[in-house]
């Protein structure tokens, strides 16, 4: 399909990829280039130590479980949200449809900012919540919740674009040979859209480990218990230890790479799979 | 495959109790946590003094302390305790964001200043300089801050305590040299911020905006920020100047009693307060170039608090209150000599 480009490859093309393969060196690999470097600077020892630090140790940690705790709740979320918008018709459609797209449009610390209004000991559920010593804003399950927040639209995205485009004649005919609600989804609709929620879960992971603004709001900054990795890059920047917020941004980084590798592995497959 | 769902239980555990009834203590030997929050610089001080802290309770009661550190700008920090920050004490380099935690948030009494020696400020600082190695552009006081050809770097008055000391330490020295002329005052205050090119928002991030970027000829922070930066970057050769006239800046403390009362950790972090006046702590606090009180340490750093003219808010401004309202407060003379770039 892309042959009859590669023979026009004239003066303008190759202009263009130029361009192109510079910025991409300039504005993408260099950075990530000196992220390592930096990292590095002081020997693979010193390196080793800044990962192994407790405190360091701990950000990683919590990046996981954020990961561990938010992706499952938002791949069920997106799931039920893309069912429910592509299959069905109801009063209402469009401003779920709408709702779902909120936390894309909101800047991340002003989500923040609202649920320390509406948790913190200010704010509307707030005191509730300290007189029966329930503790959420300033410790981790405030990182959870704000991350679901800011991360939340992206497996529903992902499937309600493909769920449209498929239509809804294949869960009819099921429903028509008598097949349950579950039955339909597990065998219809989940091998139809397999290949797409993954890739949703995929680019929901690397935004909750890269989330700084809105978990930044409601952290508390707490050495050692309530920074993420973004967070401890950051902290440790600021305390003159250059090296170690390197080293710590390279975890991050790596972390990313791995994201992006799986995500080019499953598009390259989705586009096989068009092809055949 | 168990141990990662063995550590997904602990963690799920330690988020539950997280968010759990912390126990009163009955025994003393039960392990205790306090939370001090503090200022955006204080962080390499208060690693040292909790090192120092945590074996001398263990000695003396037998109980495990863990102590959990915060920094960040005062202010953003009041906020967050008024949100619900469970912070025991603070250590913070402002009055008014300790101020703040009783007037808006009940969570301390009024008379908090009369709890602890010296207005519940274990030490003081200054404003002072730091400039480049051989100091290039002669900078020995406040009025070469205001020349043409000098660019000083300090955070932003509106969001940094630590800038607020210096744009009252400019006015302080501008009412001194035009005989407490106003109207001149504010002429050279306003030049003097006219030659700022980055305002940060914090102290950190100024420090680093000058050390690690190369903008400006003249850092303008505390003297213990100004130690620690010629300390950390000694290859650089940045040189401390002390001007004639500073600001004496307090560093109060306070604890969070409703939050202690709620936790039962009163009595520990009392302590670790008072542990703040002790020689041991002088002693720490002053290696991280902070002025202190206590006579003998105060000998023994004799040579490195070069002496100088200091005024303090009450002398010259009447107070911080009064100062909040005149310069700091919407429209005030403040936002009169900022001129927007």
């Amino acid at each position: 399909m892309a042959a009859p480009i590669r023979s026009s490859l004239n003066g303008t093309a190759i202009t263009l990829i130029v361009i192109g393969v510079v910025l991409t060196l300039l504005f993408i690999a260099a950075p990530v280039i000196v992220i390592f470097d930096q990292a590095f600077a002081k020997g693979f020892a010193i390196y080793r130590d800044n990962i192994l630090h407790k405190e360091t140790l701990h950000a990683i940690w919590l990046t996981l479980l954020t990961a561990l705790v938010v992706l499952p709740i938002n791949t069920l979320f997106g799931l039920a949200a893309a069912w429910t918008i592509t299959k069905f018709e109801f009063p209402g459609k469009r401003l779920l449809l709408t709702a779902i797209d909120i936390p894309f449009s909101i800047s991340p610390i002003v989500a923040g900012v609202s649920y320390l209004l509406l948790y913190g000991a200010l704010g509307l559920v707030g005191p509730w919540l300290i007189e029966h010593d329930l503790r959420i804003m300033f410790s981790v399950p405030a990182i959870f919740l704000v991350t679901m927040f800011v991360t939340s639209p992206f497996v529903a995205r992902e499937l309600i674009t493909l769920m449209q485009a498929q239509g809804r004649e294949r869960e009819e005919v099921a429903a028509t040979l008598g097949a349950s609600g579950w039955q339909m989804f597990y065998r219809v609709t989940l091998p139809n859209i397999k290949w797409a929620l993954l890739y949703g879960v995929i680019l929901c992971n690397a935004r909750v480990m890269g989330e700084f603004g809105a978990v930044s709001v409601v952290s508390g900054n707490l050495r050692g218990q309530t920074l993420t990795l973004p967070l401890q890059v950051q902290l440790l920047y600021h305390d003159y230890n250059a090296t170690g917020a390197f080293a710590a941004a390279s975890v991050l980084t790596l972390l990313a790479i791995v994201t992006m590798v799986l995500k080019s592995i499953l598009e390259r497959r989705t586009e096989h799979r068009r092809r055949s | 495959m168990s141990s990662l769902s063995q550590k997904l239980a602990a963690a799920l555990i330690g988020a539950l109790a997280l968010t759990g009834i912390a126990a009163p203590v009955y025994a003393q030997s039960k392990p205790v946590e306090i939370m001090n929050v503090s200022y955006d610089i204080g962080r390499e001080l208060f690693i040292k003094i909790n090192e120092a802290f945590i074996p001398m309770w263990k000695q003396k009661t037998g109980q495990d302390v863990t102590i959990s550190q915060s920094h960040a700008g005062t202010g953003a920090q009041a906020r967050s305790i008024l949100e619900g920050l469970p912070a025991d004490v603070v250590t913070f380099n402002q009055v008014i964001d300790v101020q703040v935690l009783a007037d808006r948030g009940k969570l301390i009494p009024a008379d908090w200043q009369k709890r602890l020696p010296n207005a519940s400020s274990p030490y003081y600082s200054l404003p002072a300089f730091l400039v480049r190695k051989g100091n290039p552009k002669n900078v020995k006081d406040w009025d070469d801050l205001a020349r043409d050809d000098v660019k000083s770097v300090f955070p932003n008055p509106k969001t940094s305590g630590n800038a607020r000391y210096t744009y009252l330490a400019a006015y302080a020295y501008g009412l001194d040299k035009f005989k407490g002329d106003h109207g001149k005052t504010q002429d050279f205050v306003k030049k003097f911020l006219s030659n700022v090119p980055v305002f940060d928002t914090g102290g950190r991030a100024s420090t680093t905006t000058f050390v690690d970027r190369n903008i400006g000829d003249v850092l303008i922070t505390f003297e213990a920020e100004v130690n620690a930066a010629k300390k950390e970057y000694g290859d650089k050769g940045f040189e401390i100047v002390i001007p004639s006239q500073s600001l004496l800046a307090e560093f109060p403390v306070s604890v969070i009693d409703k939050n202690v009362d709620r936790k039962g950790t009163r009595a520990v972090a009392e302590a670790y307060l008072n542990f703040l006046y002790t020689e041991e702590a002088q002693e720490i606090i002053a290696s991280f170039a902070n002025r202190v009180q206590n006579p003998k340490v105060l000998e023994k750093h004799k040579a490195e608090y070069p002496s100088l003219k200091l005024v303090t808010v009450e002398d010259v401004f009447g107070g911080w209150e009064k100062a909040n309202k005149e310069h700091f407060a919407d429209g005030g003379i403040l936002d009169k000599v900022f001129v927007k770039r």
